[in-house]
């Protein structure tokens, strides 16, 4: 624990007050200030590092390691095949296997993933979005096999399909069976996992397709309502879930617009949830998220320069009220995060932790009349988006999410913005350091790079062959037309016979073939 | 690569036909849709294919547009398998089509990619002068075959 007198004054022992100001407070409706009263001083911001690569194996390695060095919870990058529901041995999944996340294809190499970290002890959060309802069942079986029951386990699915169609594009199924299995999960873990966070509403992912801060504020929270809409409609009191929904942003490098962006985040959800939503419970009033810096703004050119741009942007992410937080690795413009890079980028949360004295007072900003100007705005901007998504939706904000994606016009208004910042860069109307200025010293990266080679593609194939054959057949077939018979059945929840499935080493990629026959597969209408 | 090409056409010859894809499962197509519209406000006529192609879907596309270009955005580390794959198929074909490809490349493997008959790299940050001189010169190289 922290001395709480050191902890109280600065650097030169000036005491300071847990927060300044007037009313509403941190910790007080509509908690634009903060979802806590005294924020830091209680309790840090978890330090999430998102890794994953190569086998189970190589990523439980990295686990371990951040888990030594001071990080407080885990953080799953899984990679594409696995993102898109096909397996090792897929054609799909040529070239890609391991590469930009871990493969993970059977209950087994799950098992390998976790192996030697006490699940019960650890919260774990897994970015995956199209699947996500087959690696939760995974995770719980492989907690359970370890003797944690799955009421003790706490992390987080990311679940967010709808930001899929928006914005990163791993999509399995058309969007009405996908916000299905969204709102299984929901009802699974809220009757089962009362510590786990069902979705995460990400609007990092919007951001860095190329969207402005306004718009990954309104397209996120546009699509956290529709998840209220969905859960409401299949049968669930609003309060039963809304306090473990969370939510995930960008933290890019415009400092003031970002911390402008957090507060009024948390602003519009309390008076939408409490107003529009009818939540009475404060915590389904309370936003909270998760903040990563922005991959898109690291530069390949003189990538060292990188750790200062991350450290600024986890500040804004702090001095917003982040819940936690991922810093990038200055060398990800280049490829997947070394180890000493990773390191570093935890090291500069520890420096805003322990170092900079921001975390002594809630909300130091609150009151400065460009940050609370800000907030507003970005409020009114957020606001006007909602509005256009009623009309789209004749009064649903979930109908009107569907519609816009139906049209194109999430992807258009991201497409447009991407295009105008590009512009500005080109023209040297917006100044990007190492890259249209202040060029000297650029050099050839590549030298220390993660790397991860063909071999790992061999060795995972061979890995699934060998539970494949090791399996019970029958098990397989009936665990399969279960899922087929249930998926079929809107009003049952798809989780049971996913764990069943799961458990009979039925693989990832043979589920999503099997829902496709129900539900069916999805293919954009492109906009330029 | 002056800033005037940006503003020429190519000559008074029909435009550069660029058929822009992504191959495989990568979805980051923030980098290609930018690069399409370069392409077309410097005066090229752009095939959008979009996502989740093969390089069955490409090699067709090719052939029914007649393309001088192929443009392959790739940001999930999987271009030394897919990069020669490409090329390879275009090959087979009996196609003579130059490919760039654009995305995140580390330098260490430019030479093997090159190697492989890739026409050129375009990395993270590539201003679209860049980018239009890239593609330009590829078309060239291909006609000049």
């Amino acid at each position: 624990m922290t001395d709480e007198t050191q902890a109280c004054r600065t650097l030169s022992g000036i005491p300071v007050d847990p927060v300044y100001g007037d009313g509403p407070l941190p910790g007080e409706f509509p908690y634009t200030r903060g979802v806590h009263p005294d924020m830091y001083r209680s309790r840090l911001w978890t330090m999430r590092m998102f890794a994953g690569f190569g086998t189970a194996e190589d990523t439980n390695t990295r686990f371990r390691e951040l888990l030594r060095s001071g990080g407080t919870g885990l953080s799953t990058a899984f990679d594409m095949p696995t993102l898109m529901g096909r397996d090792s041995d897929h054609a799909w999944a040529l070239g890609e296997v391991g590469r930009a996340g871990v493969a993970i294809d059977t209950v087994d190499d799950m098992e390998d993933l976790f192996a030697d970290i006490d699940l019960g002890g650890v919260s774990t959060s897994m970015t995956i979005n199209g699947p996500a309802a087959i690696l939760l069942a995974m995770y719980v079986l492989v907690a359970e096999h370890g003797g944690v029951v799955r009421s003790r386990l706490s992390g987080t699915l990311q679940n967010d399909i709808l930001k899929e169609y928006q914005a990163q594009k791993e999509y399995l199924f058309p969007p009405r069976p996908s916000v299905r299995l969204v709102t299984d999960v929901i009802r699974f873990t809220t009757a089962e996992m009362p510590r786990w966070n069902p979705v995460s509403v990400s609007g990092y992912h919007i951001r860095e397709a190329g969207s402005t801060a306004a718009q990954e504020l309104a397209f996120t929270l546009a699509n956290g309502f529709a998840y209220v809409e969905a859960a409401a409609a299949a049968g669930l009191d609003v309060d039963s879930f809304a306090p473990r929904l969370s939510f995930f942003f960008n933290s890019h490098v415009d400092f003031f617009e970002e911390i402008g962006k957090f507060r009024a985040a948390r602003r519009i959800w309390a008076r939408w949830m409490r107003d529009r939503y009818g939540a009475r419970d404060e915590r389904s009033l309370k936003l909270r998220f998760h903040t990563q810096t922005a991959g898109v703004s690291l530069t390949a050119q003189q990538p060292e320069i990188n750790i200062a741009r991350v450290a600024l942007q986890a500040l804004a992410g702090v001095l917003g009220g982040t819940q936690s937080l991922h810093t990038d690795s200055h060398d990800e413009a280049l490829a997947l995060p070394s180890e000493d890079a990773a390191r570093i980028a935890l090291r500069t949360q520890q420096i805003i932790a322990h170092e900079t004295g921001v975390t002594n007072v809630a909300d130091p900003l609150g009151g400065s009349s460009y940050v609370e100007w800000m907030t507003d705005e970005m409020e009114r901007r957020a606001e006007d988006v909602f509005a256009h998504l009623e009309d789209l939706g004749d009064g649903s904000i979930l109908e009107g999410v569907y519609a816009g994606i139906d049209s194109g016009w999430f992807m258009g208004e991201i497409a447009e913005s991407a295009y105008r910042f590009e512009r500005e860069v080109d023209t040297g109307d917006r100044i990007v350091v190492g890259v249209n200025a202040f060029t000297e010293g650029d050099r050839a990266g590549g030298a220390d790079l993660l790397r991860i080679g063909q071999d790992t593609e061999d060795l995972q194939r061979k890995r699934l062959a060998e539970v494949k054959q090791a399996r019970d057949d029958a098990a397989v077939r009936t665990a399969l037309d279960r899922v087929v018979t249930d998926a079929a059945d809107p009003t049952v929840n798809l989780m049971p016979a996913l764990i069943g499935a799961v458990d009979n080493r039925v693989t990832g990629g043979e589920i999503v073939e099997a829902l496709e026959g129900v539900f069916g597969t999805y293919t954009e209408t492109a906009v330029v | 690569m002056g800033t005037s090409e940006i503003d020429t056409p190519t000559g008074s010859g029909p435009p550069i036909r660029v058929v822009l894809a992504k191959l495989g499962l990568d979805g980051h197509d923030r980098g290609l849709k930018v690069v399409a519209r370069m392409l077309r406000d410097a005066g090229m006529e752009v095939v959008y294919l979009g996502l989740r192609q093969t390089t069955g879907t490409i090699v067709t596309a090719v052939e029914q547009e007649d393309a001088d270009v192929v443009g392959i955005s790739m940001h999930n580390a999987g271009h030394l398998t897919l990069g020669p794959m490409i090329v390879r198929a275009l090959v087979d074909a009996d196609l003579e089509v130059p490919v760039v490809i654009g995305g995140v490349v580390p330098d260490v493997d430019l030479p093997e990619l090159a190697a492989a008959g890739v026409a050129a790299v375009l990395g993270p940050g590539a201003p679209v002068d860049e980018v239009v001189a890239t593609v330009r010169a590829a078309a060239r190289g291909n006609g000049g075959r």
